[in-house]
């Protein structure tokens, strides 16, 4: 589904490399982790997926079922399926969060060639998947992420992702900031969206996420490089012994 | 020879005098209001339109930006319009006459603002508000109608009521003094529309004077054509714990100057304003305000949120002025806008002149971009950048119309908002 070539990237604004022949392949139906220190360049990489222009690519390629998504704008990347769950989600005062929700899921469609939702069929799946995930219809009736706590805010990304049914789903350090209550909730929306045709790529710092969300395969970043991929006990590993050992052994 | 009588007219002053000249004997009132007449053409002649050295039209220099004036045309027909929001009482005034056959709703009286021309009435409104007062001169000089409104203590008026102006060409001179009783409720809506694309010329000039208790929403809603000149003034005066929320939105005409000067005369009275500013093209719109907290224990905020594109300038100049027994006031200022293109304008001038030493004033000013982390968010979810922009911009100004709390009147106003940024955007 993700083929990730020698990729090469640094920010737009001052040229600082960040993404330094990065080589990654995931598979549909996979789980992947992606696990590494700080600044190893893993919230970049979801960025650089999704589109985001602050970032340059120099060299390489991102194939996406087989189409490099490299020239396509974030809107139809979206569209054609990749999603980013945000460590940060946006504050947006004026945007109702409904409203916002509809505009999303037409847009995609319409760029699919798709007919738009009717409006009861809009508001039944949201409400069916705002309960899945324990999301008060007052929350709704709020201004996008306006005045959300941070668990509210992680519960509304995983809302999004199961109303616009994405291929490629992309989870940046999800767990940050949640109890253990709202980690248990975020983890159970992304298991039901597990399918032999989704890929889920689970970027964190920490193990305790992947007890939850148990990845297929576990890759560490370390200075814009996959420098070792394994499968979920690797992730144990690093969590014993921590990142110092495989760095070493890596240079 | 006379210094004054040397300034050489613009052809916007010449026209403006001899649109007088032109209707002397014809022009309504009784001797007081024609001797003020009289000495307010003068005044226009011998000054002439003000300049950027004149300080209130530092930003908007009327005698340079006013290139010509249309003439009058009695015959030009202009259409009624529905009203804005379902059930609001319509009180139409087309190319500056007013239709007096409107049914009042109960606790309203409405009269002919030319009846209190012609008995004289009007005389001591027409006085300026100050030597710069440039809309005052033009309008008390050539006012021809305009209605009188008086609403009765105790009056809550359901449904709001829209004074309707609709300008097909040429030009009009409007006044609309209301008096809202003690402890009066409405909304009224100002609502300025054309009709055409033809050159128009528009002075209005509506005098509000709010009771005891009184809790009014007023609303500006200007919608000019792209080639039509607006000159709008607002004057309040709030008593003991009156309320008037004064909303404004601009969204058209080439040359705009909208006043609102108000004081507040009684303690516990509250004054908010909230502008939207929505300019585009080759347009200049200018939206000055002048406040006098004048008694103790009184408050205001005023929000007005531009969004500029295209070679449009915008101007805002607010002075919230505070006298020296008004302790305890809490006045509070905001300007903030989105340039959305580089040869867009805005200047801004908040002030602040405080007089007392025990008060709680502020302003401030922002200039933005669209939010780049926003438009990402939006774009991400697969909304295309025009749309995801759209939505930005439209966010920016929403805020401030939810505030309204009336949902046919927000959503009314919502509409007009999208429907000018679709075109614009």
């Amino acid at each position: 589904m993700l083929q990730i070539k020698n990729l090469h990237a640094r920010i737009a604004e001052d040229g600082t490399e960040i993404i330094r022949g990065l080589n990654l392949t995931v598979k549909a139906g996979e789980v992947a982790a992606i696990m590494g220190p700080n600044g190893s360049g893993k919230s970049t990489l979801s960025y650089i997926l999704s589109g985001r222009e602050d970032y340059e690519v120099t060299e390489g390629e991102i194939l996406y079922n087989g189409e490099n998504i490299l020239e396509l704008e974030a809107s139809e990347r979206a569209a054609k399926g990749i999603f980013l769950a945000f460590q940060y989600p946006v504050e947006i005062p004026g945007v109702a969060t409904m409203q916002f929700l509809k505009v999303a899921m037409n847009e995609q469609r319409k760029y699919r060639g798709e007919d738009e939702l009717t409006t009861p069929e809009f508001m039944r799946r949201v409400k069916e998947a705002a309960a899945e995930l324990k999301i008060a219809p007052e929350m709704l009736r709020r201004p996008l992420n306006v005045g959300f706590s941070g668990g509210e805010k992680k519960r509304a990304e995983i809302l999004q992702m199961a109303l616009l049914e994405p291929k490629l789903c992309v989870l940046d350090e999800t767990d940050s900031g949640l109890d253990i209550d709202a980690l248990k909730i975020v983890a159970d929306g992304v298991n039901a969206l597990r399918s032999p045709d989704r890929a889920v790529i689970v970027i964190t710092h920490y193990q305790r996420l992947l007890d939850y969300i148990v990845p297929d395969t576990v890759h560490v970043l370390y200075k814009g490089q996959v420098i070792k991929s394994g499968d979920k006990t690797l992730a144990h590993e690093l969590e014993a012994n921590g990142y110092a050992d495989i760095i070493e052994a890596a240079a | 020879m006379n210094m004054q009588q040397a300034i050489k007219m613009t052809a916007a002053e010449t026209a403006l005098v001899d649109a007088y000249t032109a209707q002397i004997g014809d022009l309504p009132g009784d001797g007081s209001v024609l001797s003020v007449r009289d000495t307010l053409v003068h005044e226009l002649k011998t000054a002439g339109l003000p300049t950027r050295r004149v300080e209130s039209w530092h930003y908007t220099d009327l005698r340079t930006l006013l290139r010509a004036v249309p003439a009058a045309d009695p015959a030009a027909f202009a259409d009624r319009v529905e009203a804005l929001v379902a059930g609001a009482t319509v009180l139409a005034v087309r190319n500056g006459n007013a239709d007096l056959k409107s049914h009042a709703p109960e606790g309203v009286t409405i009269r002919s603002y030319t009846d209190s021309l012609l008995d004289g009435s009007a005389a001591a409104g027409l006085a300026v508000l100050g030597s710069d007062d440039a809309i005052g001169r033009i309008n008390g000089g050539l006012v021809r109608g305009g209605l009188e409104l008086a609403i009765a203590d105790g009056t809550e008026l359901e449904d709001p009521l829209e004074i309707q102006l609709v300008q097909s060409l040429g030009q009009a001179h409007t006044r609309f003094p209301v008096s809202f009783g003690a402890n009066t409720k409405a909304t009224v809506i100002e609502r300025h529309l054309s009709t055409n694309s033809a050159e128009s010329l528009v002075s209005s000039v509506s005098d509000i004077t709010v009771g005891e208790g009184a809790d009014i929403t007023w609303i500006i809603l200007q919608q000019q054509g792209a080639a039509d000149t607006h000159l709008g003034q607002i004057r309040f005066d709030l008593a003991k714990d009156a309320k008037l929320h004064l909303f404004l939105i601009n969204a058209g005409g080439k040359l705009v100057r909208q006043e609102i000067h108000g004081k507040t005369s009684g303690e516990g009275a509250d004054f908010k304003l909230r502008g939207i500013n929505l300019l585009g093209g080759e347009s200049h719109t200018d939206v000055t305000f002048t406040l006098g907290h004048n008694v103790p224990h009184t408050t205001s905020t005023e929000i007005i949120r531009n969004v500029v594109f295209d070679r449009a300038k915008g101007v805002f100049q607010g002075k919230i002025l505070v006298a020296k027994d008004a302790q305890k006031t809490d006045a509070k200022m905001a300007c903030n806008t989105l340039l959305l293109s580089d040869d867009a304008d805005l200047s801004a001038k908040p002030e602040l002149e405080i007089f007392a030493d025990d008060v709680q004033c502020g302003h401030g000013a922002t200039v933005a971009d669209i939010d780049h982390t926003q438009l990402f968010y939006l774009m991400a979810r697969g909304i295309p950048e025009n749309k995801a922009r759209a939505m930005l911009v439209n966010a920016f100004v929403a805020e401030i119309v939810e505030e309204l709390d009336d949902e046919p009147l927000v959503e009314a106003l919502e509409s007009v908002i999208s429907a000018w940024l679709e075109k614009h955007a």
